[in-house]
């Protein structure tokens, strides 16, 4: 057992409260649970919720870690925060004091984050731990149900998951329901108000389409299968349900990492430099704090790009360069203030293409690599010329920039039912292994044929999956 | 804001649930169902041929996927540097199924996950024949061996050891019998009195026959309600060995190990044979296996020399054939006997050999229930070689089969038609 009681925590805990709350954080009521590594290795498998519904690939995802824990070549997180109202987290029990306080401090940055970012207002924190105990025993009833069993609930949730990504991303934008969507169209097709009319060609009324299926080019592929395959079973329905909100549950942890973990590790610096340590207790937690947010060379650590434009950002506006001081002129807010504000306004995209400077790129060195032959190769560095286009291709491929966009544009393509997906290609191919068997599970959920057009080599090509299989055609 | 709540750790409750098993348990299942699927390529792996069974060997595998629509791997990222980055240098190697440069990447993009699983080589060979069962040997009446098979249940009985006391039954009869008792005593009541007092002191003496060899046998008189189990209320399960007739069967394999059978032709045929021989090893429990070798002269091998020692010479394929025919004749007659016979080689024959050869063969495929030939011809060799196939072709009985091997990957395909012929018979 380690060096310390609860009682330390508790005491440490009111600590960091006091500054907590003079930092100006708002958070969620806190719960810490305590746990040994078996339990730590099934929390990060399941992603942290303590009752979720069963699937094979949690399975190997737990054996994966597990693996790679014995072996030693990853350690255990020393914390696991779930966005809740209030609050879980879990503590390793076989850490350090010094490792526990400051993991208490770092779970107080993500709390408050979760709680005031605007990306995670959406998720209902206060419902997070009922809505997956009750998709749980939801999913375990159908397993249970001799007229359905655990074969076929495990065929429907290896395609909803392989799907459950492409759906829509920003989950502020209101979806619109069909009934709006019909009158936006209507009122986008008539002709704008024009003063000069007469002189004017009157450009040519185009008809909009209301008969199609769908209105305008939906992203949402589960939900949008859901609704209008008439051949699902309630049941089945139900599951597509149950993997979407999950889905739509994790997006904004995925859409904020470099933020989120900054922003906690900024916290708990602020909190564990201002709490007065012990000599002994500081020391190690100086060697822990760099440990965490060290660089990770060749990569991108999201701690360390986090806690770095988060620091430059509070210096910028407490203690800004004689440069910035022309540019920008005095600031308005203090550095708190901004901080305070950005937590709130702001996800990974948006913070690194606002507060990411070229001097910090050039401090930390970042570059963009490209394969060439066996090798990756860099093929811009953060200079004068060069930095525009890391900065680019590092905000294109962080959080949600790393799923391709895929939208379904006509359920009743050459009136067979056939599923009509475009793929939003940005130079980036898609990898062709992987969208076969993707759209192989689209075709189970959807039961007809189903296309994608996408660009392969920078050649238009018809990927589709029928009851004949696979094939792939290039268009001219 | 509400005080923080610290939950202490419970190691019962963490002992208790491990809720993950249930996943972990069906992905085992997926990874053996992977294995089952791609036998074919992990057995024509050099490496498994003429191990022993209980070692373990790696077999890679393709993970169990995930499968979504990602990014390919020829798109560009972005690293950092430790401060000297230039244009043009190299930061990893491309090609590593999607993993970036730098050990511990942050992972933008999913890697394939390929595993080596740990399988002992039995585990390997049960998973190979799971699906495939060696044809029901034909019967044959006399000199049956007997193996003793699992143990079977058959019925009950009211003596018997403890550890098959059936529990479930024992219960059921004494409450039969209790009914019994007080339907009897309530019919007594009404009618004789006497009865009903001889009733009760039977009672008392069946409540004293249980426990009373026991040394702590409670003092006290038990209470009035209590209707105790009576040494005729305890119901056994009854167990019989079973024998089951196992049928006589003998495999003789006879390969070609002369000089034409190169490294690569011989590594064929073993490969062959090693999975003929495990496989006789785990569908039969009293098969008897003659191993031949031949060049132009045949000789009765070990295991081990069959598998392991190289030959040179010419080739009399007839003189194998008459081996097998000497040592059946002499000590596994055709009547007794179901004989399995497997020849591996080149085909290249010496040319006056053939008819002899022929004629061996229709004497084996006469006496044999299977006979079969396997025609090692590594691809490019085919065509300027001499082939026995053509030779074979005259000889039309059901019960002879001949396959072509040409790679590596040929070796578990022909191996199942091989099988499949027989079956075919039955």
């Amino acid at each position: 057992m380690a060096s310390w009681s609860l009682d330390d925590l508790a005491y440490w805990d009111a600590k960091i409260r006091a500054q907590v709350d003079a930092l100006g954080l708002d958070c969620y009521p806190q719960e810490f649970e305590l746990c040994n590594h078996n339990d730590m290795l099934a929390y990060m498998a399941y992603s942290g919720i303590p009752s979720h519904y069963p699937h094979w690939s949690y399975g190997k995802s737990f054996e994966k870690l597990r693996t790679l824990y014995e072996y030693g070549l990853s350690g255990l997180p020393y914390e696991m925060v779930i966005n809740s109202n209030p609050a879980l987290a879990y503590l390793m029990r076989d850490n350090s004091l010094c490792l526990q306080v400051l993991t208490i401090a770092h779970v107080y940055g993500h709390n408050d984050f979760f709680k005031n970012n605007f990306t995670f207002k959406s998720t209902r924190a206060e419902f997070t731990i009922g809505t997956f105990k009750a998709h749980a025993e939801r999913v375990r009833a159908y397993m249970e149900d001799p007229s359905i069993g655990a074969d076929k609930v495990e065929s429907i949730l290896d395609a909803a998951h392989a799907l459950s990504l492409q759906r829509r991303r920003n989950l502020a934008v209101k979806k619109l329901s069909p009934e709006e969507e019909r009158r936006a169209m209507l009122r986008n097709a008539q002709a704008v108000h024009d003063p000069f009319k007469s002189i004017h060609r009157r450009p040519d009324y185009i008809e909009p389409d209301l008969q199609k299926v769908p209105l305008s080019p939906e992203p949402d592929i589960l939900l949008f299968i859901r609704d209008h395959n008439p051949y699902l079973a309630n049941w089945e329905r139900d599951l597509l349900s149950i993997v979407d909100e999950e889905a739509r549950y994790f997006i904004p942890q995925i859409e904020t990492k470099i933020m989120n973990e900054g922003w906690a590790s900024w916290v708990h610096r602020e909190i564990m430099n201002a709490i007065e340590l012990p000599q002994e207790l500081h020391l190690e937690f100086l060697v822990r704090h760099n440990q965490v947010v060290r660089p990770t060379p060749g990569g991108i650590n999201p701690y360390h790009l986090g806690l770095k434009v988060w620091t430059d950002l509070k210096r910028r506006f407490d203690e800004p360069t004689a440069d910035e001081l022309r540019e920008h002129g005095t600031p308005a807010k203090t550095g708190m203030q901004k901080l305070l504000e950005v937590r709130e306004t702001d996800r990974d995209q948006s913070f690194l293409r606002r507060f990411l400077t070229e001097e910090l790129m050039r401090e930390m060195d970042l570059f963009e690599y490209e394969p060439k032959g066996d090798d990756l190769v860099i093929s811009k560095v953060a200079d004068e010329h060069g930095w525009r286009a890391v900065k680019e291709q590092l905000i294109r491929s962080i959080g949600m920039g790393g799923i391709p966009v895929i939208r379904i544009e006509d359920a009743d393509f050459g009136h067979k039912r056939t599923l009509y997906l475009t793929h939003d290609h940005d130079d980036r191919d898609l990898q062709l292994e992987n969208g076969e068997k993707t759209l192989g599970y689209l075709y189970r959920l959807w039961g007809r044929e189903v296309v994608l057009e996408t660009v392969l080599a920078g050649k238009r090509t018809l990927l589709t999956f029928n009851d004949r299989g696979f094939s792939a055609k290039t268009l001219k | 804001m509400v005080d923080t709540i610290f939950r202490p750790f419970r190691s019962s409750e963490a002992e208790r649930s491990d809720r993950s098993a249930g996943d972990r348990l069906r992905h085992r299942q997926k990874i053996r169902e992977s294995i089952r699927e791609n036998i074919a390529d992990i057995i024509a792996e050099e490496s498994i041929i003429g191990k022993s069974r209980d070692r373990v060997i790696k077999v890679p595998i393709r993970g169990i996927r995930e499968y979504r629509f990602v990014y390919g791997d020829n798109i560009p990222g972005v690293g950092q540097g430790d401060g000297t980055s230039q244009p043009g240098q190299v930061v990893g190697a491309n090609g590593q199924d999607g993993e970036g440069p730098g050990a511990e990447k942050a992972g933008d993009r999913p890697g394939v996950d390929y595993y080596e699983t740990d399988v002992t080589l039995e585990d390997l060979i049960d998973i190979m024949f799971e699906d495939l069962d060696l044809p029901d040997l034909e019967r044959k009446a006399l000199r049956q061996l007997e193996a003793p098979r699992a143990s079977k249940r058959r019925g009950y009985r009211q003596v018997g050891i403890r550890i098959r006391l059936d529990k479930h039954r024992t219960v059921k009869s004494r409450i039969k019998r209790k009914f019994a008792a007080e339907r009897r005593r309530r019919a007594a009541d009404d009618t004789n009195p006497i009865d009903a007092a001889r009733d009760a002191a039977l009672e008392a003496s069946a409540e004293t026959a249980l426990t009373a060899p026991g040394a702590d046998a409670p003092a006290a008189p038990p209470p009035a309600r209590r209707f105790p189990f009576h040494v005729d209320d305890l119901v056994y399960r009854h167990v019989t060995t079973q024998m089951r007739r196992e049928s006589n069967a003998v495999v003789i394999c006879i390969m070609d190990t002369s000089g034409s059978m190169d490294t690569m032709k011989k590594y064929l045929a073993r490969s062959f044979f090693f999975l003929l021989y495990q496989f006789i090893c785990t569908k039969y429990r009293s098969v008897e296996i003659v191993f031949i070798s031949h060049h132009t002269e045949a000789s009765e091998v070990g295991e081990d020399e069959f598998f392991h020692k190289g030959e040179s010479g010419g080739t009399f394929i007839s003189s194998g054939y008459q081996k097998a025919l000497d040592i059946i004749a002499e000590r596994y007659h055709p009547s007794l006997w179901n004989v399995y016979a497997f020849h591996c080689s080149d085909g290249d024959n010496f040319d006056s050999d053939n008819t002899a050869a022929l004629k061996a063969a229709h004497e084996l495929a006469d006496i044999c229930n299977l006979f079969g030939y396997g025609e090692i011809k590594p691809l490019g060799s085919r065509y300027y070689e001499s082939s026995m196939l053509n030779i074979f072709r005259r000889l039309d009985a059901d019960n002879f089969q001949t396959v072509l091997i040409e790679r590596k990957e040929d070796i578990w395909p022909s191996f199942r038609a091989f099988l499949a012929k027989d079956k075919e018979q039955d």
